[in-house]
């Protein structure tokens, strides 16, 4: 968790506060059109005031310029702590970065930015990878801790799902040989930085609409305010260029307009700090849009091991007798699966044997045959699916026996378990349930996601049957079975027609069409080159689960803008409060009953808005920086939480707010 | 305040609740193009029509087509009716031989005519011919209200269709809302007129003995007619100077609510039938719901100011409410009530001088003319101009759900923001600033005719009703100068062509979206929260924009009021 303190440490904010004077260059400032009105007025101001066009004392109009001033640095300050941030991230990415060393194949060296897209080179043990690529040669285990934080190896090699390597990762053992996929200054880790530090960062669609929002108030605003001299002069008065100009400015949407890049640069920060890198702004915007998930079974619903659940022998055989026969096939057998088999016939049928005899001989499990087992003096024993035990029993096939065996494996397989069948010295026993387990808690996850609005489709590669189960003990909203990637792809294209936006993460070459096709694409980081090329964001994890925080992340944006701009529009009526009556009042000193605040004097009133209008930005910087609170839960809900907490506290904060600084301005003499 | 009073105005508000269905339902069939009950005696009408002009009904405009087409016929209607005027002396039925309409007051009269503003500098039953009335002025009252129903259709199939290139004909909608809605029902409601004494002749005057045994020459004409479409076309100008004050525009208490209602009418239809054409009524209920609370409370706002009276009267020994300005007829409550109807809706047809009101009594025609006249509003322009501040509404704060803003299945992007933030620029741009500009310049500051800030409130409500193409006057302000009628011809025509186009470009980017389908995630358009929202997000964008300006004007008059002194 964030902490404030940390937000503001010295290392962030004394860069930040330099880089807020640097944005002050107008070619900076012209990005962001309310700040940039903002400076304008204030450089006016200043410009009248050097020369000494205004009636007005000349301390207030010091004081008044200054916070104007402050208003516009800001505002340039807050999107500068929120790229320091960002930027700070990145140093340690870049560090790695830097000094990069190509092998080529004819065994020179070159550094790593001359490399171009086909080039190919060579990474032995104790290299670092120069440049993210395709493996095309050669096995290696690599280390890939500097990216993801994990620092168990993984394998890497040529062909099939695992051939993409990334620049700055080490390899631990072997040689490998890369073809290089990227363009220099293109590649994953340039990307990474470039995001995060906000130099190339350009508007999101939701962020330039909200920006012309802000620039039409700023000008429906402006109308209003350079209207009033001639209505003032209707009534026999005068209105001082720095009155108007305050108002002008507190009636603009300064706080979010100073806001905006800084939300978003902090989502993206969020994204990164959560281990998944976008490849655009707009990918994380899709997140919060998403209304259908597509999630794969194994691994994100259910744990990826099967545990057997139950032993199921046929007539006229004891379940004691499947269950030392299924547990002695199975010692030899190290996997997960295997395990649950032995601790299943020990605890629930006290099978007695715990290693096996001396002369026993393990059949080992291969794609061909699906069946594993061991012969010793006890006999020949074998486990395997059901089609491939009766296969290697051919004289069992057609008995009774057989039937029965298929008959309790489909009824199995109908309760969403696999069966896994057992045979000994020729004689089928029974069949062993292999059961998906559930992960924890991911049911209310999904009920959660249901309120939001968000369907969850399960995806396996199960019979139906099997599907149907486990989604309905998941909870989820719908599966799809036997999938195959053309029918994820299939999916994916339906769903879009119907309006929906869809999520959804992958990691082999056949699921890079339907990455590609999905709003939402999230490649597995140990996924192929393909794949990560497909997606528009890449998990460094690869945990197919955060799929759902991903999706939390985008809403989080999104809300913070929301929240932050109808708590700018909202500020807007009490500002009017403070500074119409002030204004007004030498002209019809009945006027004085609109100061509902009681604010001291008309100067004080107006100084007291435009400090308000100023110190809101910093105050509602670490909110930007950390997201508003979000809370899976459906619109209605969330729209009345955030109406009470950022609609009517806009209304009333600045009420309460600029009182208070009123109080002090008007203690201290200020005005 | 009396019981009578709050009762009219709740049951007003009923009737206009009552009305939104059967009317949007008819609606609703000619938005579709379907056959209504009238199309066995009307369809050849209407098929001839078509081919006299050689138009082909189905065949569908896109948006720039739909917007050329409608902006054309415009422009041809208003040179025709400026020519017109400008040649009244020599035509024919002008039997009180009145002469011809100078340039600049035609080019006013036949802007705001075409924009359905009628705004009227002139008294008409001195300054036009009967055939000027009928041809020139009538004609338009049906148009400019069809015009402003078939802008509402074609935005309404924006949101309605998925993936489309084209928002409707313009011809069809104009032709079918005329011939179908317009034509039919003011045959019935001027008959109804007539019967409750209203005159419809072609004489020009008749003399009358009155019980002085004084002869008195009471002008005629053919008023029912126009009495008909003026309030159901929330147009508003009327056949006599004093409007629906006048005893032969508006006889009985029963004509004054039946009038009212018509000023309702299609507006509140046109929300049930915007909820239809989108697939869910509730839609469009809470639109109809956040203008009701919007209406509900300027009438209360207005009518308990009128009723509470000037306290200056009252330290002089005279009791009771503020009666100056209004029909005995009448009363405090119903002209209150006119007031507000008249304004929230683009009508501009009035039964008491609304420069006679108190000044806060005053002030919630004249903000609602600068809300720019959603609250139920002209037909067709009311409900457009309210979408705009929905689509507003939903971008600023639909983001707070975490979704890019939507609303009824439409995603809201950059193209749609900038539209609707341009069309709602308008108004302060012609109200503000044109006032701005009188308010300094001496042929603008000739025009008032009360000083301080009620003089000011006369100049601001005259852009007011211009920009919003309201067309009541607040009198006090002699607008028939070269000065006001050239201003306000502007205004009156930025007022209408700069949110109808808008309006239609966004129809066709909302038309050529895909559709959204509602989840439990979508931001709620529906429902009390929603209601709220947007009342607030219209006044506080809408309305605040306003409030220097009515600070310096009415409510600077009403405090100068209260310390005892009048303007």
């Amino acid at each position: 968790m964030t902490t404030v303190s940390s937000m503001f440490s010295a290392k962030l904010v004394v860069p930040a506060i330099g880089d807020a004077f640097r944005k002050l260059h107008p070619r900076a400032l012209v990005r962001n059109p309310v700040l940039f009105t903002t400076a304008v007025v204030a450089l006016l101001l200043t410009v009248l005031l050097a020369v000494g066009g205004e009636p007005l004392p000349l301390g207030f109009q010091v004081q008044l310029i200054g916070w104007l001033w402050l208003t516009v640095l800001f505002g340039t300050f807050a999107e500068a702590l929120a790229e320091g941030r960002g930027r700070a991230q990145a140093a340690s990415l870049r560090a790695t970065k830097s000094d990069l060393v190509a092998r080529l194949p004819d065994g020179s060296t070159i550094a790593a930015s001359a490399l171009r897209r086909g080039d190919e080179v060579v990474v032995e043990t104790g290299d670092l990878i120069p440049a993210d690529g395709e493996v095309i040669a050669g096995v290696a285990a690599v280390n890939e801790a500097a990216i993801t934080g994990e620092s168990a190896p993984v394998i890497r090699e040529a062909g099939g799902d695992r051939s993409a390597v990334t620049a700055g990762t080490r390899v631990i053992s072997d040689a490998i040989r890369v073809r290089v996929t990227q363009e220099p200054g293109q590649g994953f880790l340039d990307r990474m930085i470039a995001l995060v530090e906000g130099a190339e960062r350009q508007k999101t669609p939701n962020e330039i609409a909200l920006t012309i929002l802000l620039v039409g108030l700023t000008i429906i605003f402006l109308i209003a305010v350079a209207t009033i001299p001639s209505f003032a002069s209707y009534a026999g008065g005068h209105i001082p260029v720095a009155v108007l100009a305050a108002l002008l400015i507190t009636l603009i949407p300064t706080t979010i307009a100073a806001l905006l890049s800084a939300i978003g640069i902090a989502g993206m920060d969020r994204l990164v700090r959560f281990n998944v890198l976008a490849k655009s702004g707009r990918a994380v915007e899709a997140a919060g849009d998403v209304d259908v998930l597509l999630l794969d079974k194994t691994g994100t619903i259910t744990i990826g091991d099967r545990q057997a659940s139950e032993f199921r022998p046929l007539a006229g055989v004891q379940a004691g007798v499947l269950a030392q026969a299924a547990m002695l096939a199975s010692l030899a057998d190290e996997t997960p699966e295997g395990r649950s088999i032995v601790v299943l016939a020990r605890e629930g049928f006290g099978a007695a044997a715990t290693r096996l005899p001396d002369d026993a001989e393990i059949i080992p499990f291969t794609a061909q045959t699906r069946i594993s087992g061991v012969k010793s003096s006890a006999g020949l024993i074998r486990k395997g699916a059901v089609d491939a035990i009766l296969r290697a029993h051919p004289e069992a096939a057609s008995s009774a026996a057989a039937a029965e065996l298929r008959r309790i494996a489909e009824d199995i397989a109908r309760s969403g378990q696999t069966p896994l069948a057992v045979a000994q010295d020729g004689r089928l026993l029974g069949v062993i349930a292999l059961k998906d387990v559930i992960k924890a808690g991911v049911r209310e996850r999904f009920s959660e996601l249901r309120r939001m609005g968000i369907r969850t489709v399960m995806i396996t590669g199960d019979n139906p049957l099997t599907a149907a189960s486990i989604a309905a003990e998941a909870g989820v909203d719908d599966f799809l079975a036997e999938a195959t990637p053309e029918d994820k792809l299939a999916l994916i294209r339906k769903e879009q027609q119907g309006g929906k936006l869809v999520a959804m993460c992958g990691d082999g070459t056949n699921d890079a069409p339907a990455l590609a096709q999905a709003d939402v694409g999230v490649a597995m980081n140990t996924g192929t080159q393909a794949a990560r090329e497909a997606g528009n964001m890449v998990d460094l994890d690869s945990d197919p689960t955060k799929l759902i925080e991903i999706v939390g992340l985008g809403k989080q944006l999104l809300m913070t803008r929301g929240a932050l701009t109808t708590f700018s529009v909202a500020n807007d009526v009490a500002k009017y409060f403070a500074i119409i009556p002030a204004m007004f009042v030498v002209l019809y000193p009945g006027l004085g009953v609109l100061n509902v605040m009681k604010l001291a004097s008309p100067e004080s009133a107006i100084l007291s808005a435009i400090i308000f209008n100023a110190l809101i930005i910093p105050a509602l910087v670490p909110l930007a920086l950390k997201g508003v609170t979000y809370r899976p839960m459906g619109a209605g809900p969330l729209l009345a939480r955030n109406l009470a907490v950022y609609g009517l506290g806009g209304l009333v904060a600045p009420f309460v707010g600029i009182k208070a600084i009123d109080l002090a301005v008007a203690g201290l003499n200020l005005v | 305040m009396t019981i009578e009073g709050w009762t009219l105005i709740l049951l007003f508000t009923a009737l206009t609740i009552a009305l939104a269905k059967p009317v949007g339902v008819f609606l609703f069939a000619l938005y579709e193009g379907r056959s209504t009950p009238l199309h066995p005696v009307l369809g050849p009408v209407e098929r001839g029509f078509y081919r006299l002009a050689g138009v082909r009904p189905d065949a569908e405009q896109s948006w720039r087509a739909y917007a050329l087409h409608m902006l054309l016929f415009q422009l041809v209607l208003t040179v025709f009716t400026y020519a017109l005027l400008r040649l009244q002396a020599v035509l024919p039925l002008n039997p009180r031989g009145l002469a011809a309409v100078g340039p600049d007051g035609a080019m006013n009269t036949a802007i705001a005519f075409v924009t359905n503003t009628n705004w009227q500098w002139y008294a008409g039953e001195g300054t036009l011919s009967n055939l000027s009335q009928m041809v020139a002025l009538t004609i338009h009252n049906f148009l400019s209200a069809a015009t402003g129903i078939a802008i509402a259709f074609a935005l309404f199939r924006g949101f309605a269709r998925r993936e489309a290139g084209t928002i409707g004909n313009f011809w069809a909608d104009c032709t079918r809302v005329t011939l179908y809605l317009l034509l039919p029902a003011c045959v019935i409601y001027a008959l109804f007129l007539v019967a409750s004494g209203v005159p419809q002749t072609l004489a020009s005057s008749i003399d009358a003995t009155t019980l002085e045994g004084a002869k008195q020459t009471l002008i005629l004409g053919p008023v029912a007619s126009q009495e008909a479409i003026k309030m159901l076309g929330t147009n508003g100008g009327g056949f006599f100077n004093a409007n629906s004050a006048h005893p032969f525009e508006n006889p009985t208490a029963l004509t004054n609510l039946v009038q009212m209602l018509s000023i309702f009418a299609i507006g509140s239809g046109l929300t049930w039938c915007f909820g239809k054409a989108v697939g869910n009524t509730r839609q469009g209920w809470a639109i109809l719901a956040a203008m009701m609370v919007l209406f509900l409370t300027g009438a209360g706002i207005a009518y308990w100011q009128e009723a509470a009276g000037n306290p200056v009267l009252h330290n002089l020994g005279v009791a009771g409410g503020n009666m100056e300005g209004k029909e005995v007829r009448f009363g405090i409550a119903a002209s209150a009530l006119f007031s507000v109807v008249t304004t929230a809706a683009s009508c501009g047809a009035v039964n008491a001088m609304h420069d006679s009101f108190t000044a806060l009594g005053g002030v919630i025609p004249l903000f609602n003319m600068q809300l720019g006249e959603i609250v139920v509003g002209g037909v067709g322009a009311g409900i457009y101009g309210f979408l705009l501040f929905a689509l507003l509404a939903v971008f600023i704060a639909g983001l707070m759900v975490g979704r890019t803003p939507e609303y009824v299945g439409k995603k809201i992007e950059a193209r749609e923001v900038k539209l609707a933030v341009l069309a709602i620029a308008v108004l302060p741009l012609c109200i503000l600033g044109f006032t701005a500009i009188s308010a300094v310049l001496p042929a603008g500051l000739a025009g008032p005719l009360n000083k301080g800030p009620h003089g000011f409130t006369e100049i601001l409500y005259a852009y007011s009703s211009g920009t919003g193409n309201n067309g009541s006057a607040f009198a006090g302000l002699t607008a028939g100068t070269p000065f006001y009628n050239g201003l306000l011809g502007i205004a009156m025509w930025i007022g209408r062509f700069f949110m109808i186009v808008p309006a239609l470009a966004i129809a066709g980017s909302l038309a050529a979206k895909k559709y959204t389908p509602e989840t439990a995630g979508s931001f709620p358009t529906t429902g009390p929260l929603w209601i709220g929202l947007l009342v607030a997000i219209i006044l506080i964008v809408g309305g605040l924009t306003f409030l220097p300006g009515l600070a310096l004007g009415p409510i600077a008059d009403h405090l100068a009021m209260i310390s005892g002194r009048l303007f």
